[in-house]
């Protein structure tokens, strides 16, 4: 399990890097997007993959999944939900200000 | 528990909540509040200086959580002085925007209170997640700050700001991942403390961890080679934004010193020194690169913002220098430098005002009237900036040159500082003769400058004389604030509560 999710992870985050690396807005803002769905998953296997161990203190249990990962996780879902509404709509106003969806505002001279 | 620690804090954010509200409040009453909650803040952290300017680190506990567990507010001098300068920066851009630069849109002063918000939780947090989140609520504030007023220019450099900074916030969370997964803990007094009994086969990556997250905060500090996105924001935002930002390479340089001080001190066990490589010779570079811009540069406010890239690598080569001497040398220039560049980007406005459709582009365009004032104000910011006496960036600069005595960087420091001083002036000393003594007879004429615009520029330029009138007392004060953070012990004991038996792990 930790392999397929150490993958999973991995190709998330160099599909992020490439696309976030690409000239046009809408590549980039999808870049950012899976980067921070690989940072998302990273953040919530810190605690250790475990399987059917409960976060909260239980009776008599010994083996117990970390659950401030959980709470890390759930505030940096939201917080890149933002900023990825952000910058769509910033990226919508820069096609609009600027005629074209290059980063850099024109297109590159051929 | 005192509860002062927490108000600079609530009240930018309660005011922030009040100033976002659509369509209740008009245009006199937002500034008027906007106006009142920056005052009031001034005073706040005035009272919280005062409080703990005796040497006691004071700590909140929120929900009144022990440490490690809860999150916890910590407030020594370098944190209360940090709030303190900007609150003072901040009432001074708030008295320059309510004279009419906050007519570009509705929210600029509620995302203002909240960028302060942000600003003010990033000093004094003492949590590293935390850090992270307030980190994000000062970036989101100044995403909608940087696009203030609108425009082609604007629009392409905040796209840059913005997306950049994602990329920052994804490494931020990488590397605070990765240290929770190795330390088992997000508190940094605590994280201190596991790093001083670290495994050895763990150290790489911790190592790998931090410097991941020192890249986080170069970028945001603007060292070089992560400089390049600051002038083109900067330079293109609105003023009374540009000058707000003057505090934001600020943090990325007080998160510098807070977390390599707390956590990779010269006494924190495996991983001690672990940016000496790294720091002093990118912030000399960071120097260089921005003073290429400073001569490069064809606007004033484009000049300013290169001028900011260069303080931020003469206070990084203070922090890099290290040790008491240096770090109370960069305090020093820190204060000076976040005025006296405020004060320039607010110039450039007004005499961009005056004019007209040259706005501060550096070419001959008609006399401005007034010429011998607002040329007298930009002789003297221009003399702070570039370091020159008598102002306030001359005795920053003497006292990092002196601290660098003995070190093995000491001809570079040198070198590197001087050289760039003096070209620093003459960049200067040209857009100042090209704006006030070349005249083209040929261009329409200049409108007079408001002079109440001059007032906050006015107050920002007296703080710095000021900072040369009492060099005693600030420089023992900073002296004082030096040796309380990289001595953490006090902060430690208060933080962990030391004394209170141990605790569950």
């Amino acid at each position: 399990m930790e392999a397929l999710f150490s993958i999973a992870i991995g190709v998330l985050t160099a599909c992020g890097v490439y696309l976030s690396l690409r000239g046009r807005t809408f590549p980039v803002v999808l870049g950012l997007t899976l980067l921070s769905y690989a940072v998302n998953l990273f953040l919530f296997v810190m605690g250790r993959l475990t399987i059917g161990a409960p976060p909260i203190i239980q009776g008599a249990r010994a083996d117990y999944a970390d659950p401030l990962p959980q709470a890390l996780v759930l505030t940096a879902i939201v917080i890149s939900f933002g900023m990825t509404a952000f910058v769509v709509i910033l990226a919508l106003r820069a096609r609009a200000e600027l005629g074209n969806d290059h980063v850099d505002g024109g297109e590159p001279p051929r | 528990m005192n509860h002062l620690v927490i108000v600079p804090l609530l009240l930018p954010l309660l005011a922030g909540v009040a100033l976002i509200m659509p369509r209740s409040l008009t245009t006199p009453v937002r500034r008027a509040l906007s106006a009142a909650a920056a005052l009031a803040l001034v005073g706040v952290s005035l009272a919280l200086l005062l409080q703990v300017s005796g040497g006691q680190v004071q700590v909140y506990r929120l929900g009144n959580w022990p440490a490690p567990f809860g999150i916890v507010l910590a407030a020594d001098r370098l944190a209360a002085m940090m709030v303190l300068i900007t609150a003072v920066l901040a009432a001074c851009v708030v008295l320059y925007a309510v004279r009419g630069a906050d007519r570009g849109g509705r929210y600029f002063h509620g995302l203002l209170q909240l960028q302060l918000f942000g600003l003010n939780g990033a000093f004094l947090t003492g949590d590293l997640f935390n850090l992270f989140v307030f980190f994000e609520v000062l970036l989101i504030a100044s995403y909608g700050l940087v696009l203030h007023g609108g425009g082609p220019e604007r629009t392409r450099a905040g796209l840059h700001y913005v997306v950049l900074n994602l990329i920052g916030s994804t490494l931020f969370l990488f590397a605070v991942g990765t240290l929770y997964g190795i330390l088992g803990t997000l508190n940094m007094a605590d994280m201190a403390a596991r790093l001083a009994e670290l495994a050895p086969g763990d150290l790489g990556i911790v190592q790998a961890a931090a410097l991941l997250l020192f890249t986080v905060f170069a970028l945001k500090a603007a060292l070089a080679p992560l400089h390049l996105w600051l002038p083109g924001a900067y330079g293109h935002t609105s003023a009374p934004v540009a000058a707000m930002f003057a505090i934001m390479t600020k943090v990325g340089a007080y998160a510098i010193l807070r977390v390599y001080s707390l956590m990779f001190g010269p006494d924190s066990g495996p991983a001690a020194g672990l940016l000496d490589p790294w720091l002093l010779p990118l912030a000399l570079l960071t120097v260089v690169a921005g003073t290429i811009g400073v001569l490069a540069s064809r606007r004033l406010a484009q000049q300013a913002a290169y001028l900011v890239v260069v303080s931020a690598g003469t206070l990084l080569t203070a922090f890099g220098l290290g040790g008491t001497a240096a770090v109370a040398a960069g305090l020093y220039y820190l204060v000076h430098t976040t005025f006296a560049a405020a004060a320039l980007f607010l110039l450039a406005d007004v005499l961009g005002k005056a004019r007209g459709a040259l706005h501060d582009s550096l070419v001959a365009g008609p006399g401005v009237p007034q010429g011998q004032l607002l040329g007298g104000m930009f002789l003297l910011i221009a003399l702070a900036v570039s370091g020159i006496p008598p102002m306030s960036g001359f005795i920053g600069k003497l006292l990092i040159l002196q601290s660098s005595l003995g070190s093995p960087w000491m001809p570079w420091v040198f070198v590197v500082l001087l050289v760039t001083s003096l070209l620093g002036i003459m960049a200067l000393a040209r857009s100042g003769s090209i704006l006030f003594f070349k005249v083209d007879p040929a261009a329409s004429a200049a409108a007079a400058p408001r002079l109440g615009d001059l007032g906050a520029p006015l107050a920002l330029l007296l703080t710095g004389i000021a900072m040369v009138v009492y060099a005693g007392p600030l420089y023992e004060f900073s002296q004082a604030a030096a040796i309380q953070l990289l001595q953490p012990d006090d902060y430690l004991d208060a933080v962990l509560q030391a004394g209170s038996g141990a605790l569950p792990r």
